[in-house]
């Protein structure tokens, strides 16, 4: 798709629209793109970590630097997929599918105990220790019927978090 | 753009409620028995993360909205056409002459009465303000700017400050060109910077440069001796937002021009978006390409309303009261208020925010550890 600053073609939006599944209308993906554009700031085609923590209501939130990770540096089309779990249209695995990335940010495909501590330690701050963290989530792993130290997959996440109405939705103003 | 820097613990003295505006949904209500489940599942904070990328009401404030394109169609892009042929080929090169020789007059008799006229001279003062008074309404005629002005006009009394939306240099044109206000505003560079050094003397205007961590406190002081001082009887006009928003939103008002202890005027300005759209994006567009933009424009149409004089109210504090006046001005003009302050589009927001959220968390989580 090249340039930012370029506009978007009818050929462009239909293969954003593919990308993410066809879970945003073409109306949404182009509102996403003006968003994209304004957040953007130099048109590089990408948006920079500087540019998301720009913006402040992003930068306030606990797992803002883990998700960082996952959306620097994304064009156009992956940040659209990359929101597409957040359509209304998306189904419950996929959105447990991002929660999964979220944690398993270095992409393994397991995510492991540390990798638990790290997401309870963003959203705890210094209001938890190491080991009260280790302790409580050691305790849930058990009694759910895990062990610390084989880590989870895919499979178990969706085991675990697949519930009838988990909402993870946001509405893309469309003018 | 520079690095965002993280704001000094200064910062935190101006937020008024910002806590409050924060949604805290993400906290959910952990049950009885904590599970793996309720730990596991981050989704509120997700969401909430997605809902900012995807819309924010701070980056809001500071969107220039382009406006719909009229001339599409057979008839009217002709018309079109010529009207762009006539603002660029006519009216823009008239009024360059008019600012231009507006610029020369003005500086020729500056310079003559700055070197002339004695330091102590009485008239001295007065007669470069009414030159800054006139250099104004110079620029103002080269925009073809149709102002009304509502409320009686600035008088000059001592132991006043006068408060204003800040939407682009140009307020303070506008403003000055009926009163010869003294101004508080950031440096800029370039050839704005060397009329502000040179000019901004007789007016007795306050430079700031928003980036030094020390500078509030100097500017602080700087503000109280210009109230006290006996001498200086021109107004001073302070921009308490401290940016320029894009005149469909009022960011936060920074307390500084309400703990002076003297009555505060507001001054409410909208201008007409029809005409041109006189925000001034400083990401974008240099001052220059600003002025430039604004003299091939038809006109600059706006509406300034002097609001009557405002006190603290006992009990009140300073915050309040600017929320107050920044109320007032809102609806005045039409604007939207949000609680956001501006200084964030250059600094990032304080960590102690996030501290909130984590502690509410962490402790239910701890609780819910208790029980069990």
């Amino acid at each position: 798709m090249g340039n930012a600053s370029s506009m978007l073609t009818q050929y462009d939006i239909e293969e954003v629209q593919e990308h993410c599944h066809y879970l945003f209308s073409q109306q949404e993906i182009v509102a996403l793109y003006n968003r994209f554009c304004q957040l953007d700031r130099s048109a590089k085609g990408f948006i920079s970590s500087e540019e998301f923590l720009s913006i402040p209501e992003f930068s306030l939130n606990p797992l803002s630097q883990r998700l960082l990770k996952m959306v620097d540096g994304l064009n156009f089309k992956e940040f659209v997929a990359f929101l597409s779990a957040f359509s209304p249209l998306a189904t419950v695995p996929q959105k447990i599918e991002l929660i999964f990335k979220v944690y398993d940010v270095d992409g393994k495909g397991r995510v492991t105990f540390k990798d638990l501590m790290e997401v309870l330690g963003d959203l705890t701050g210094s209001f938890m220790s190491e080991e009260q963290r280790e302790k409580v989530l050691s305790r849930v792993l058990e009694e759910a019927g895990y062990s610390r130290d084989s880590p989870l997959l895919l499979e178990d996440f969706m085991k675990v978090l697949c519930k009838p109405g988990m909402t993870m939705e946001v509405e893309v103003p469309v003018d | 753009m520079a690095g965002l820097a993280t704001s000094s613990a200064e910062m935190d003295l101006d937020r008024p409620n910002i806590e409050e505006y924060l949604t805290v949904e993400s906290i959910q209500e952990l049950p009885e028995k904590l599970n793996l489940r309720d730990l596991l599942d981050i989704s509120p904070t997700l969401r909430e993360a997605a809902g900012a990328i995807v819309d924010d009401s701070f980056t809001r404030c500071f969107k220039s909205n382009p406006s719909e394109p009229w001339n599409w169609n057979v008839y009217l892009f002709p018309l079109w056409c010529l009207g762009v042929v006539f603002r660029y080929g006519i009216l823009f090169p008239f009024r360059v002459i008019i600012l231009a020789a507006g610029c020369i007059v003005f500086f020729a008799a500056f310079s003559l009465v700055h070197f002339l006229l004695g330091e102590h001279n009485k008239w001295k003062r007065e007669i470069e303000r009414k030159l800054v008074v006139m250099i104004c309404s110079v620029f103002v005629a080269s925009w073809t700017a149709v102002i009304k002005y509502h409320g009686p006009r600035p008088s000059m009394r001592p132991q006043q400050v006068f408060v204003a939306n800040h939407t682009s240099m140009i307020d303070f044109i506008i403003l000055e060109q009926m009163t010869a206000f003294a101004v508080i505003m950031q440096k800029h560079p370039g050839w704005v910077g060397f009329i502000q050094e040179n000019i901004g003397e007789t007016l007795g205007c306050i430079w700031f440069n928003r980036t030094e961590a020390k500078d509030r406190e100097i500017v602080a002081r700087k503000l109280r001796e210009h109230i006290q001082g006996v001498d200086n009887n021109n107004p001073l006009l302070i921009f308490p937002e401290g940016t320029c928003v894009n005149n469909h939103y009022t960011v936060m008002f920074k307390k500084g021009a309400f703990e002076l202890g003297c009555a505060v005027c507001p001054v409410a300005i909208k201008y007409n978006k029809i005409f041109v759209d006189a925000f001034w994006n400083s990401k974008k567009q240099s001052f220059t390409m600003h002025l430039v933009q604004l003299m091939t424009s038809w006109a600059v149409v706006c509406d300034v309303w002097y609001l009557e004089p405002q006190y603290i109210r006992p009990g009140e504090t300073p915050i309040e009261f600017a929320e107050r006046v920044q109320d007032m001005i809102s609806v005045r003009a039409g604007l939207k208020k949000v609680p956001w302050d501006g200084y964030l589009k250059y600094f990032r927001p304080s960590p102690k925010l996030i501290e909130r959220k984590q502690r509410i968390f962490a402790e239910s989580v701890l609780q819910r550890l208790e029980e069990k």
